[in-house]
């Protein structure tokens, strides 16, 4: 089982861990996954008066594979509209992490993580149904 | 006392460029070969090559006679009689050999099997494999500390129960289960006893008379022996009779065809004479090695649990869940130790432990568990190195867990709805 160096360059060197307040309004929360299954991911975005993503925090409960995936989104999802952070596919995080099948469930779920942040921002500024 | 062989491998670490093997610490995965074992191997692959089973020349009886040591040094490790030592491929076949052998046997009278949740998987495999051919099988399951329930046990055997199953130490948490007691059971209502000791020959004190034991399995390599070997007693009064697995030259008294791999069973031979001297020493080194290990971590770490009963457990073994810390996240983070870990990601099945889940460790737990194993080559540096870099890992995993941040702030992590994925 080898890990790919980009999966070891973002475990080793996570970008962006911590987390933002969740009670801030132009902050978005989201945590997908559960314990029992090995993963938990926790993403937040900060929004801009403009629509803008100004910044991302992660923290992530599972293996180096998960930790990688969410450590990257928090590093694309920066500077792009909420509509373009909605766009990114688990496809593109598992293929620039060289991610095996085994791991593809990891890519998935950081996806999952974007689009329940984005939803929440979205749910606090009355645009929930914007968001589907 | 000797030491580990010269390393021929090296690796190098991330952020050095120094090559260093890690640390090894999964005694109960192998063990390496003790180097007085080799030696003893040695003569056997050139100079005395000889096929054990011919009967009219030196060669062969210089073989012969080789192989009869070895038989003899296994007997005395767990007082039974040479005659009743079947030399086999490893604890996988003689498990194979035992369950299936005995219930083939016997099938016409008798057709239930009892056994554990927590056995070995080429125990619970083979009894599978059974109920395919219409036996029935019962799996019991475990108390939290791993042991079975005597009385659980007592009352699942009838009238229709030829064999009873179950291990000497567990693989994963090194529990050990009430042989004597089992065996007495056994005994009192005609059932035959078979244990896997693949664990725990060599390492505790066995003996098949006391515990009244019909069949045990034995491997080579968990004992500092080679791989590829390993052996079923079989026991003679009262006598115990198998339908063999393999067939051939009937070699082995008819329970196993084959030519006997002459330097494998000198090494299992000399590897069980070894144990035999050493047992009282070496458990004594490893529980001070482990407890030195478990003080360093649990006094620098809160949260840090104990998988299977502490007191009846082998000495060289730990598993210790480190709460809100992926397994396979962890054993990232200490590439320079050689551990195994509970964790779902480690296996293709994505499912945790089932030996963890039988104890009833729930599933979020079970994720976060490592198999710490200590053995003889182990040195009390590199525990203290191990502890060292569990600790650092923890910590440092724990600050980027939602999980440890949200019971921080007190929130239940098991109220949560969860989506499962």
């Amino acid at each position: 089982m080898a890990y790919s160096e980009k999966v070891i360059d973002h475990y080793e060197h996570p970008r962006n861990v911590g987390s933002l307040d969740k009670n801030d309004p132009g902050v978005g929360t989201g945590l997908v996954g559960a314990p029992a299954c090995g993963d938990v991911m926790k993403l937040q975005i900060k929004v801009s008066p403009d629509g803008i993503i100004e910044d991302a925090k992660f923290k992530t409960f599972g293996c180096g594979s998960a930790i990688a995936s969410s450590s990257l989104v928090t590093e694309w999802v920066k500077g792009k509209t909420l509509d373009e952070a909605a766009t990114i596919k688990n496809t593109e995080i598992a293929q620039h992490l060289a991610l095996p099948p085994v791991k593809i469930h990891c890519s998935v779920l950081a996806e999952d993580a974007i689009k329940a942040a984005i939803g929440d921002y979205r749910a606090k500024h009355g645009q929930a149904k914007a968001a589907e | 006392m000797a030491t580990v062989p010269q390393a021929t491998v090296v690796k190098k670490t991330s952020g050095s460029n120094l090559p260093k093997r890690p640390v090894y610490l999964d005694y109960q995965a192998t063990t390496p070969t003790d180097p007085r074992v080799v030696e003893a191997m040695m003569p056997y692959f050139v100079e005395k090559f000889g096929n054990p089973h011919s009967r009219n020349h030196e060669h062969g009886w210089e073989a012969e006679e080789a192989v009869e040591k070895a038989r003899k040094q296994v007997a005395e490790l767990i007082g039974a009689d040479e005659r009743e030592i079947v030399f086999t491929s490893g604890a996988t076949e003689s498990n194979n050999l035992a369950i299936a052998g005995v219930a083939r046997f016997y099938k016409d009278r008798k057709d239930h099997i009892v056994t554990l949740q927590t056995e070995h998987k080429c125990v619970l495999d083979t009894c599978r494999h059974l109920e395919m051919e219409g036996f029935k099988v019962t799996y019991l399951p475990v108390k939290k500390d791993g042991l079975v329930d005597l009385d659980v046990l007592r009352n699942v055997i009838t009238d229709k129960t030829v064999l009873v199953s179950v291990m000497a130490a567990n693989n994963e948490i090194g529990v050990i289960q009430p042989l004597k007691e089992i065996g007495e059971l056994c005994r009192a209502r005609g059932v035959f006893f078979h244990t896997d000791c693949a664990q725990a020959f060599g390492k505790i004190p066995l003996d098949v008379e006391a515990m009244k034991i019909d069949l045990m399995s034995i491997s080579g390599h968990k004992i500092y022996g080679p791989k590829g070997i390993g052996a079923l007693f079989v026991r003679r009064k009262p006598r115990v009779r198998l339908v063999p697995l393999i067939h051939g030259g009937g070699q082995e008294r008819g329970f196993r065809s084959g030519t006997l791999p002459t330097p494998l069973c000198v090494g299992l031979g000399a590897a069980a004479e070894i144990a035999r001297r050493e047992m009282a020493d070496e458990t004594a080194k490893l529980l001070k090695l482990r407890d030195r290990f478990y003080k360093s971590v649990t006094s620098r770490l809160p949260e840090v649990y104990l998988n299977g009963d502490m007191e009846h457990r082998l000495p060289g073994n730990l598993n210790l869940s480190f709460a809100y810390v992926e397994g396979e996240g962890l054993m990232m983070g200490i590439k320079d130790l050689s551990v195994s870990s509970g964790s779902a990601c480690t296996s293709a099945s994505l499912e945790p432990s089932y030996v963890l889940r039988a104890l009833g460790v729930t599933e979020d737990l079970a994720h976060t568990s490592l198999r710490i194993g200590f053995g003889r080559f182990t040195t009390e540096s590199e525990v203290d190195y191990a502890a060292d870099r569990i600790v650092e890992a923890v910590t440092k995993l724990r600050q980027m867990s939602p999980l440890w941040e949200m019971a921080q702030e007190g929130i239940d992590i098991t109220k949560i709805q969860w989506a499962a994925h």
